[in-house]
């Protein structure tokens, strides 16, 4: 186990290397120079070099792009990811301010679709090619293709502005304004990422399960009339779940992209809309930054999924 | 089957016909199993002709502004109402798929262009494998849309920027299924065949391994179709996609979105017409990949 340990995070290295130098050449890609960013593309015309200069070594850029990789990248181990050009606001603050709003509504959304996906799916697969099974497809189907913010403005629109059960926008803290409060702000937000993760724990929970029921030590648990129930707790459901594992640490990821349009359609001061914006001003350091962050994140979490898989299913460990 | 003493050899006769009969033969027969697909066939035909020739049908030239029609709902002069500015949303909303359809199409046939070659190579020689292979692991790591949205604001929005941006970010998509499939044929008898004959390595690729994948391509390429056009909705829904004065059903949405208490109908209709879209190209790459693969239609 832990030789596989060692071997898949070794593997992670020259991703999260090549993931570095991604997200530090977009910067590189820009036209222009971001000094002229920072002080407006007339006011560059009639500015003096010294002025120039003296922004440019500020802003760390008068150096060629490889120290400037270095220096950034160095920054990473130290947690100084770097600073706005415009506010001068580090990003570790940023982010340390908006995170709460985006993990919160990201796990409250991932576990709302595991609570009801995985029953769907279950029932689905257990009472296959019945009509429990098609609506629990055909709401798969149709979960998968709606478009988040196209969902998000019809919620808005029958819940809130019809209906008038929940606020349009904003995020209040469960930590410091109570879980009735964050229920209230968050609930849609939350229903929004949910659908189409619902929809795919629901599918890949009953393929999954279907494939597991045609087995032969399935048929034999039947045939030696253990209940229906009973086969299913103790023979059927964990072989079932091992995809399903996958899936869930696959819907993280996609809930990244989820809440950048999820946010931005409920006004949530989340990371999400923090990106938004600094791709809207342009704000290079904060751009880079989030990305690293995002993509770091992303690989981690794969890890550990490949680890926890294969502390499950031991076959993987000597593959 | 007999027929005035001469013994007819069906299977013999199928081949006179030659191959086109058969694969439309074939092709029948995958329909008719597979109602899923020709319904997702039939709507997406639809809606390429009617958005693709949306000057035909359209009622009102979408970009013309009424201001003694703002913010009307759906009514016989406006079959899906109006917007701030008094333009006709179902004018727009054809126009839109125009935009969002192709930028669906160029996408799909783009990264498998680019995703065939690469995989090709990647699949068959080791030696590059292993670092073409994290380079792919490193751009999946970006959540799609964030890398996109990134690309597209350094880049500059306009259609073609977007179009690029989609495919650089999908690519890795239909680079590991070209390479999975290679992997799995490159041991292939006939593929030893070819090697010991001497053809290139290009031939082998191109000739011998590339016909091969289809099966595999199309499916992904119907799915990436499908994800293209919701990432490209997405990024005009953000602002950062293609410009508002060319309509697409993204940026039609993000209008909707801000008049969403007087209007619902703006942004409505073209994510309902989005919504259908995506729904019909998943139904067809789903339908393609049991025909394919009979062996996972039961279970999926």
């Amino acid at each position: 186990m832990w030789k596989y340990i060692v071997r898949r995070s070794l593997l992670a290295v020259p991703v999260l290397f090549a993931v570095s130098i991604i997200s530090f050449s977009i910067m590189q890609l820009a036209p222009g120079d971001p000094a002229a960013i920072l002080m407006g593309g007339e006011y560059i015309a009639i500015a003096s070099q010294e002025e120039i200069d003296e922004i440019r070594s500020a802003l760390g850029v008068d150096v060629p792009p490889h120290i400037q990789y270095l220096n950034w990248i160095s920054g990473f181990f130290v947690g100084e990811i770097g600073t706005s050009i415009f506010t001068g606001i580090s990003v570790s603050t940023m982010v340390s301010e908006r995170i709460e709003a985006t993990v919160t509504i990201v796990f409250y959304g991932i576990f709302v679709s595991i609570f009801l996906g995985l029953p769907m799916g279950i029932l689905a697969g257990w009472k296959m090619n019945t009509w429990i099974d098609r609506s629990v497809m055909i709401f798969a189907v149709l979960g998968f293709a709606i478009p988040g913010f196209w969902l998000a403005l019809n919620l808005i629109y029958v819940m809130c502005v019809k209906l008038g059960w929940f606020p349009v926008f904003g995020f209040r803290s469960m930590f410091t304004d109570g879980p009735i409060q964050f229920l209230k702000y968050s609930t849609l937000p939350a229903m929004t990422l949910a659908v189409a993760f619902m929809a795919l724990i629901a599918r890949m929970t009953r393929s999954s399960l279907v494939e597991v029921l045609g087995e032969d030590y399935i048929r034999t648990a039947r045939a030696k009339g253990l209940k229906e129930t009973l086969m299913l707790r103790r023979h059927a459901l964990k072989p079932a779940f091992m995809p399903v594992i996958t899936v869930i640490g696959l819907i993280f990821a996609a809930a990244v992209t989820g809440t950048v349009v999820t946010e931005s359609v409920f006004a949530i001061p989340g990371m999400g809309r923090l990106f938004v914006k600094a791709v809207g001003d342009r704000d290079y350091p904060v751009i880079q930054g989030l990305m690293m962050i995002f993509a770091t994140a992303y690989v981690f979490l794969n890890l550990i999924i490949d680890i926890l898989y294969a502390y499950l299913d031991p076959r993987i460990r000597y593959s | 089957m007999t027929t005035r003493g001469y013994n007819i050899d069906e299977e013999a006769v199928r081949q006179a016909k030659g191959s086109w009969f058969r694969i439309r033969e074939q092709f029948i027969r995958v329909l008719r199993k597979n109602p899923n697909l020709l319904i997702g066939l039939i709507v997406l035909i639809f809606f390429s002709i009617l958005c693709g020739a949306a000057q035909f049908w359209e009622r009102i030239d979408p970009l013309m502004l009424d201001p003694d029609d703002r913010i009307q709902g759906p009514s016989w002069k406006h079959w899906f109402g109006t917007d701030n500015a008094g333009r006709d949303i179902y004018s727009r909303t054809l126009h839109g798929g125009r935009v969002s359809l192709m930028v669906g199409f160029f996408v799909a046939i783009f990264t498998t262009a680019v995703g065939m070659v690469i995989g090709l190579i990647s699949g068959y020689t080791p030696k590059l494998d292993m670092i073409i292979q994290r380079v792919m692991d490193a751009i999946m790591s970006f959540p799609t849309l964030l890398l996109a949205l990134a690309l597209v604001a350094m880049l500059g929005s306009s259609l073609w920027n977007v179009i690029g941006v989609i495919t650089f970010v999908d690519t890795p998509r239909m680079v590991r299924i070209v390479r999975a499939t290679v992997l799995s044929l490159r041991e292939q008898m006939y593929i030893d065949a070819a090697r010991a004959i001497g053809a290139p390595t290009w031939r082998i690729l191109f000739v011998h391994l590339a016909p091969n994948t289809m099966a595999p391509v199309l499916v992904q390429a119907t799915y990436i179709f499908a994800l293209a056009i919701l990432t490209e909705a997405s990024l005009s829904f953000l602002g950062l996609g293609i410009p508002p004065e060319n309509p697409s059903w993204g940026n039609i949405l993000a209008l909707g979105r801000t008049f969403l208490q007087q209007a619902f109908w703006i942004s409505f209709f073209p994510g309902l017409l989005l919504t259908i879209n995506v729904l019909a190209m998943n139904l067809v790459g789903d339908g393609l990949r049991d025909a394919f693969d009979p062996k996972l239609s039961r279970s999926t």
